[in-house]
């Protein structure tokens, strides 16, 4: 079995389609008549759910975006009875208030199946145990991926984030086969892993689904080498459902299916608003066409991709998105340049010695921004010379100049210098006056 | 014939240095020789001690990153041009010092001093054939 639901992944477009636009339709009357937001946005737009008739009237719609989310904080934009809402979750609200998402059982069942086949195209079976290192609590992911895993008739350890040591031993002892986590913790768990003496080589994971947070295409080397297992990328976040909006396939690694019976997804030009085309890099926008609780119309990811339409060797028929190269909010201007962390970790990572530990401070100094990029010296970039390390600095920063265009001073700091996440990876400081 | 050197990576912090100190003489451990190397950022210990095991593990244990280099001591005659008497024959030769630092001989009345060349093979065949005394590891660390 290597596809959880064949009829629904496997649909041809046009039936797939014709789904889309029945359940769009359904979604939007709902939310006209149960969400005065909606009822109020559509209102100033002057349509009505009715006038959409077609998958691209759907583009008349306003967006979505964070702030609408905080405004109605927190209930607001649920559309049914607290009575039928059966789970609540919400987002970390490191940028501000919390978002908060709620659920119907429908939609407790429509996640865990939109999980479950995540993970069979990550490459899991009902025969395998899945360490899922995501945390449980407001937080998606750990509760997300468990119930996914027990959809699928996994067995799933639900052992959450934090407590590495123990997590070490319980991956030594119990041998789960799939391990689930935020790259960054992931990276932490390797450290400590090695710490103890224990090598992955010796574990019995075949495959690593990670996500949460966005990461590279070398990042998937590093990880790939060092855990042992096939690394594959999962996407989602809470105001769309959570994890299992998208995911690669396990047989082509080569951008992530979106599951497109129940998420329309359109990429933008987050300047201008106007609709890219497939290929285009732009922001990538959702509506969900299923959600009960919480339906979102045209909601702005913030999230950079492209969509890639091409067919795909597993032979899923949902429309790929390529890697997220990064995030409208986390682009940094540093001197006129525009500079993505996701861009200076792939410069990073070509370098084979690299920690992928690192953090970007940037500041302003006499009036002129400055980068620092702080670098782990690990056991494999070390060296008792001096002017080994000072080569290694000055040819990161010139491989920095050369990619990017912008001048960045490397430090060269100590090993767990820079602060290991439970959860998501703190890349950016800036110190900059807003 | 070679000595074992540890080195480890610290940042330019005040009490950095105490705490790597601190932390070998919890482990009982004892410091035969150091040097400091250092830029505006950061600096690399080497290290000549009593008992590399322990010192590499605790420090490990501690979190800071321990390489290991191999090392010569040789013994300097302390008289006018007795370090010239070792640097000549290496340079004629083409062998480059990467770095070197004294060691503290209670025994002896020469001076021992530590060098680090890329090519040790080289560097000990051509001081063992001008007659330069090379000290062992394993006395190296019990001086």
């Amino acid at each position: 079995m290597s596809i959880f639901n064949m009829d629904f992944e496997t649909m041809p477009r046009e039936a797939l389609e014709s789904i889309q636009l029945s359940r769009l339709k359904t979604t939007l009357e709902r939310v006209h008549a149960t969400v005065p937001f909606y009822k109020e946005t559509f209102k100033n737009a002057g349509i009505t759910p009715s006038d959409i008739k077609t998958l691209d009237d759907l583009r008349r719609i306003p967006f979505t975006v964070k702030q609408d989310l905080r405004d109605n904080y927190p209930y607001g934009m649920f559309a049914v009875p607290m009575a039928n809402v059966v789970r609540i979750h919400a987002s970390s609200g490191t940028t501000g208030l919390p978002t908060v998402v709620g659920y119907t059982r429908r939609d407790i069942e429509t996640w865990s199946e939109l999980m479950a086949r995540c993970l069979v195209a990550g490459g899991a079976t009902s025969n395998d145990i899945v360490h899922n290192a995501y945390g449980y609590g407001l937080f998606t992911g750990g509760l997300g991926v468990h119930y996914g895993a027990e959809k699928l008739g996994a067995s799933v350890i639900p052992v959450s984030g934090g407590n590495t040591k123990r997590q070490i031993v319980i991956m030594r002892d119990f041998k789960p086969t799939i391990l689930t986590g935020t790259p960054s913790y992931i990276l932490h768990l390797a450290e400590v892993a090695d710490e103890m003496g224990v090598s992955f080589a010796d574990l019995s994971f075949k495959s690593g689904i990670f996500g949460a947070e966005p990461w590279s295409e070398d990042m998937r080397t590093d990880l790939e080498t060092k855990l042992h297992l096939k690394a594959i990328d999962i996407y989602g976040l809470s105001e769309i459902m959570g994890p299992g909006v998208s995911i690669e396939c396990h047989e082509a690694q080569k951008g992530l299916h979106i599951f497109e019976d129940h998420f329309i997804a359109e990429i933008i030009d987050p300047d201008t608003g106007e609709n890219l085309a497939y290929g285009e890099t732009g922001e990538l926008v959702f509506t969900s066409i299923t959600k009960e609780a919480f339906p979102i119309i045209r909601y702005r990811t913030r999230d950079i991709t492209s969509l890639n339409p091409e067919p795909c060797i597993c032979g899923r028929t949902h429309v790929r998105m390529n890697k997220v190269s990064g995030r409208t909010d986390d682009m940094l201007i540093i001197r006129g340049v525009n500079v993505f962390p996701s861009q200076i970790e792939s410069v990073l990572m070509k370098s084979d010695n690299i920690q992928p530990h690192y953090q970007l401070v940037v500041d302003r100094i006499d009036n002129l921004d400055t980068l620092t990029v702080m670098v782990e010296v690990g056991r494999e970039l070390f060296s008792d010379e001096i002017k080994t390390l000072q080569n290694m600095e000055k040819k990161l920063s010139s491989d920095i100049k050369e990619y990017l265009g912008v001048s960045a001073k490397i430090k060269l700091v100590e090993p767990k210098t820079i602060e290991r996440s439970q959860g998501k990876a703190v890349r950016v400081i800036d110190r900059r006056k807003k | 014939m070679r000595v074992e050197q540890i080195s480890i990576f610290l940042e330019n912090k005040a009490g950095r240095l105490a705490e790597v100190t601190a932390i070998l003489r919890d482990a009982n451990v004892n410091i035969r020789a150091l040097s400091l190397a250092d830029t505006t950022d950061f600096g690399i210990l080497r290290l000549i001690v009593n008992d590399n095991k322990t010192a590499e593990q605790t420090l490990k244990k501690e979190g800071f990153t321990v390489g290991k280099t191999n090392v010569l001591a040789i013994e300097v005659d302390d008289t006018p041009g007795g370090l010239n008497n070792v640097l000549d024959p290496l340079t004629s030769e083409g062998i480059n010092v990467e770095y070197m630092y004294a060691f503290a001989n209670p025994q002896g009345k020469n001076a021992i001093m530590i060098f680090r060349f890329h090519d040790l093979d080289r560097a000990i065949e051509i001081l063992k054939n001008k007659g330069i005394t090379i000290i062992n590891g394993a006395d190296v660390y019990n001086l």
